[in-house]
């Protein structure tokens, strides 16, 4: 089985698309962990002309790398023996966005595993803020598989 | 209950996951889900928990990787029914 950090290591996603900076918790079931967005993340320069917000997609993109892909290597490694390469697809995303996200602000996402069946992961996730506030909350689901023969 | 009536039950559980550009019309036994109906991988899933939860089954990887087809999947569901009794 892989020890927690492990999981950040295999993730395919890199600066400045890499929305993970720890796993609080793995399960079976269910997985926890977090990011703090940094003053100068790239979109801010955009979204708004000189009104930094972080973009409903990126939350969803942060909630959909801990909670479904950081959720899928664990539950691909303790499936299969082999730890090799995988492949990774967003299928669906239903949010719902409930505050706004600022600069600087660290969220914690926690995501409960509805089923993992046929390489399909679908999860219940909810983005909290530091004061423990509901952010953002969604079903997602997307294909996981591995790509070594 | 014969292959018709599981025919019928299958088109309305595939119906649900056709893309716009596909009428339901153009479902028969022949039809290739990925190739011809252009479902994907992640609504063949969808497909396959619906179809254990109407005919109450419970497929397994292998049963997925052989249900390319409608028949396929027909077959499948009267074997799996089958071996239940």
């Amino acid at each position: 089985m892989l020890i927690i950090n492990d999981i950040i290591e295999k993730l395919p996603y890199t600066n400045p698309f890499l929305f993970v900076d720890k796993i609080n918790m793995v399960s079976a079931d269910a997985i926890e962990g977090c990011y703090s967005f940094k003053k100068d993340e790239f979109f801010y320069k955009g979204h708004f002309k000189e009104h930094p917000v972080t973009p409903g997609v990126i939350l969803t993109e942060c909630c959909a790398q801990i909670g479904l892909v950081c959720l899928g290597i664990h539950l691909l490694n303790t499936e299969e023996l082999n730890t090799g390469n995988f492949q990774v697809a967003l299928s669906s995303s239903e949010m719902q966005f409930l505050l706004p996200v600022f600069p600087q602000e660290t969220v914690t996402v926690r995501s409960s595993k509805l089923f993992f069946r046929f390489n399909k992961l679908k999860c219940e996730v909810k983005m909290y803020n530091q004061q423990a506030q509901l952010v953002c909350k969604g079903v997602l689901s997307g294909m996981i598989k591995s790509s070594n023969i | 209950m014969g292959n018709d009536q599981h025919l019928v039950q299958l088109k309305d559980i595939i119906k649900t996951y056709l893309p716009e550009d596909v009428p339901v019309g153009a479902i028969g036994e022949d039809s290739n889900f990925v190739k011809e109906l252009n479902i994907n991988s992640a609504n063949l899933v969808d497909i396959v928990l619906d179809v254990e939860d109407a005919f109450g089954i419970r497929l397994e990887n292998e049963d997925m990787d052989k249900m390319q087809t409608v028949r396929d999947a027909l077959n499948i569901i009267a074997q799996k029914l089958r071996d239940k009794k």
